[in-house]
């Protein structure tokens, strides 16, 4: 893909008017001026610059895989991430749980009228960064302005399409009695960095977010045979959710261990202080892995060879059939339910 | 983490685990008071260590729990009032009123705001001096310095559009009202040691010696919570009724003295009534005379009222020790932590709650229905 031929320091392409106005999503020529200079000067590709109503491209001849998510974020920048990085994450990630490499993104704005043009530079340069680092283009879009007070600032949804160049059926119905559960790094990031931001907490340390694409170590896995039975990235409810989730759709017992879990210091110690669980606690650069047992010690191997998965450990097993049900051994040896967090995650009295 | 995984060493809980069970020859009741202990214990799965003949029993410590029914309902009432902010901290927000929660009202368009200190409440209501901001003031004498403190720095500063709903409870009256129960089948308490940390622990001394009851003033961590339990059951065992502490690093005997100080200064202690248990008297706190300015109750004109608890609900007997939680026939299938029936199932420290999260599969095990 070609370089882009600006740094986010650019100045707003847009300079009359500081901040978006309704007249930004009427149709004339405020609109087009916004789509031109910002969204059509940032993602720049042959597909999206024909500027018809759809986007046309070809694909290989095989499997597809297909995902939509919305961006709701608040604040929509945060430590180690912003709103329009996790836009191009998260649904790359999303495609990259069924093993796919992905190709193709559309992103949906919504924004409250009054952002200003800067914030909105900012995001849509994050955005493109992080499709390049993703080896994506954004081929189609659309953009909604709303009145003041009826949005947050900025909404962002993607849809992504990508190409499944494999066998492999990846789906929590192939979980298997035996296989082992591996988690592709620390736990409880971002949902810490974005707790301290939002509500003005100070940790000792900063906590960044770790909003991190995941599908370069995901194909890997794939290309070096590693039997995947499940894929899952580990979002909103953590890791508590994922594996609940998992255990309901295959019908499995999964047995993990606490301290093989890894949770950094500070986040771990951010949670304790508020009460919360850090199995409960989003993340959105992680996901968890159902492989067969003979392959984890060489799967493991390949995870720790990416960045973005140095830290993958092996937590536990698939125990047997049986009625849905995840259990923790606790760090004294004894087991108990790891749940599915009820709502929000709220932070205790005392 | 420092100075918190020493107190999870898994190999120094089976030791104390080894010395209850080598010194233990009769069955004990414990009683462990504080919400925060029975989290702890049920989370790390320290009952489970123990010797059976050691019966852990889960008290009244959570403060979200006995919040009656008519303070929430009140609760609600101001916080769907327009120009109201009403602040508090997360986990009253799921706890079910008679008819919602604060929650819903927060969905219906109530400003309800989660807030970690009750400094912050004074802050939003500076920064918002067209809006009543009101801060429910709840938890035992562990956040009661910090809602005293946001009162005395509102009077400070003359905000006449800051107020509290009060509802703070203390913890010798309710261990004094279960001693004093016909019913009572508590042989020892763990007493809470982050009270002990601002009130220090004189107050247990005639407890100890009325009821002759061994009184062990306990730290959080599972081996705050093994130690705990060792002391008092080598108490129980030798016929002894003291009250020991150990958690020694965090309390001393005659606890915070400026703390203490602000307390008496800002409250007056009242007879409360402690969902699912009934009035206890002088076991609340609420404004003393010079500050009944900050009274959001009086400042709404809300009156007293009764109010009903769900018929089926047995959280009063498991508050008093009396039940477990999975001993309730709708313990798990009507009643869940998103269809509480009462507030043992809302908050994380509820009994029922922590039993519904890391015990339900034991539970129905033992109760026969898988």
């Amino acid at each position: 893909m070609r370089a882009p031929d600006f740094s986010a320091a650019c100045p707003v392409p847009i300079g009359q008017y500081p901040h978006v106005l309704l007249a930004h999503g009427g149709g004339g020529t405020l609109m087009h001026q916004l789509l031109e200079n910002v969204f059509g000067r940032a993602f720049s590709n042959p597909i999206l610059d024909t500027h018809h109503d759809s986007a046309q491209f070809t694909v290989p001849a095989c499997r597809l895989a297909m995902t939509t998510d919305s961006y709701v974020v608040r604040p929509i920048f945060f430590p180690g991430g912003d709103i329009g990085s996790m836009a191009i994450h998260g649904t790359v990630n999303d495609l990259a749980m069924s093993g796919a490499r992905p190709l193709y993104l559309s992103c949906g704005f919504i924004i409250e009228e009054g952002l200003p043009m800067e914030s909105l530079w900012r995001v849509v340069c994050s955005m493109r960064d992080a499709a390049v680092k993703c080896g994506v283009q954004i081929v189609t879009g659309d953009t909604k302005v709303v009145d003041k007070g009826k949005g947050d600032g900025l909404y962002i949804n993607t849809t992504g399409i990508g190409v499944i160049e494999h066998e492999q059926i990846i789906s929590p119905q192939n979980v298997q009695p035996g296989d082992v559960v591996i988690v592709s790094g620390d736990l409880g990031r971002h949902g810490m960095a974005i707790m301290a931001v939002r509500e003005g907490l100070q940790f000792e340390a900063d906590i960044e977010s770790d909003s991190a694409p995941v599908h370069e170590p995901v194909l890997q896995l794939i290309k070096s045979g590693i039997e995947i039975h499940c894929l899952r990235d580990l979002t909103r409810g953590g890791l508590a959710s994922a594996l609940n989730e998992i255990a309901e759709s295959a019908g499995v017992k999964i047995a993990v261990e606490q301290k093989s879990i890894p949770v950094r210091e500070d986040v771990h110690a951010a949670c304790e202080m508020l009460g919360l669980d850090p199995l409960h606690v989003a993340n959105e650069g992680r996901f968890v892995a159902f492989v067969a047992a003979r392959d984890a010690a060489r799967a493991l191997k390949i995870l720790r060879g990416f960045e973005v998965s140095a830290d993958a450990a092996l937590i536990g097993r698939i125990a047997e059939k049986s009625a849905p049900l995840v259990v923790l051994k606790s760090e004294l040896g004894v087991g108990r339910i790891l749940d599915m967090p009820s709502g929000e995650q709220l932070p205790r009295i005392c | 983490m420092k100075f918190m995984d020493e107190y999870r060493d898994a190999d120094l809980a089976r030791k104390f685990a080894r010395e209850i069970q080598r010194i233990t020859t009769r069955p004990w009741k414990i009683m462990e008071v504080c919400g925060g202990q029975t989290h702890a214990i049920v989370k790390f799965g320290i009952d489970e260590l123990l010797p059976k003949r050691i019966e852990l029993i889960h008290g009244p410590g959570c403060p979200v729990c006995v919040t009656p029914l008519e303070v929430i309902d009140q609760a609600l009432e101001i916080a769907a009032r327009p120009g109201v902010i009403f602040t508090s901290f997360g986990d009253m927000l799921r706890v079910p009123g008679s008819t919602t929660d604060l929650l819903s009202v927060k969905g219906q368009g109530g400003d309800v705001r989660i807030v970690y200190s009750p400094l912050d409440a004074v802050k939003i209501a500076e920064l918002n001096p067209a809006k009543e901001v009101v801060f429910f003031g709840v938890g035992f004498e562990t956040t009661a310095p910090a809602t005293a403190m946001a009162i005395y720095q509102a009077a400070q500063k003359g905000l006449n559009n800051f107020s509290m709903l009060v509802s703070h409870v203390l913890v010798p009256p309710a261990i004094e009202a279960l001693m004093s129960s016909p019913d009572c089948r508590v042989q020892a308490f763990l007493a809470a040691g982050h009270v002990c940390t601002v009130m220090g622990y004189e107050e247990y001394f005639p407890l100890a010696k009325k009821y002759h009851v061994p009184i062990v003033i306990t730290g959080f961590e599972p081996l705050d919570i093994l130690h705990g339990v060792l002391l008092t059951v080598q108490q129980l065992e030798s016929g002894r009724a003291e009250v020991e502490n150990q958690y020694a690093r965090a309390v001393c005997r005659e606890g915070n003295l400026p703390a203490q100080d602000l307390i008496k200064k800002v409250f007056r202690v009242v007879p409360r009534k402690w969902r699912g248990v009934g009035e206890i008297p002088e076991s609340g706190l609420g404004l003393a005379d010079n500050y009944t300015a900050f009274d959001a109750a009086k400042k709404f004109g809300l009156s007293d009222r009764q109010v009903d608890e769900p018929a089926e609900c047995i959280a009063g007997l498991i508050l008093q020790g009396l039940k477990k939680p999975h001993e309730c026939p709708a313990f798990g299938t009507r009643c869940t932590p998103e269809h509480p029936f009462g507030a043992t199932m809302v908050s994380s420290e509820g009994a029922c709650a922590a039993y519904y999260r890391y015990r339900r599969h034991d539970a129905a095990e033992m109760a026969g229905a898988k």
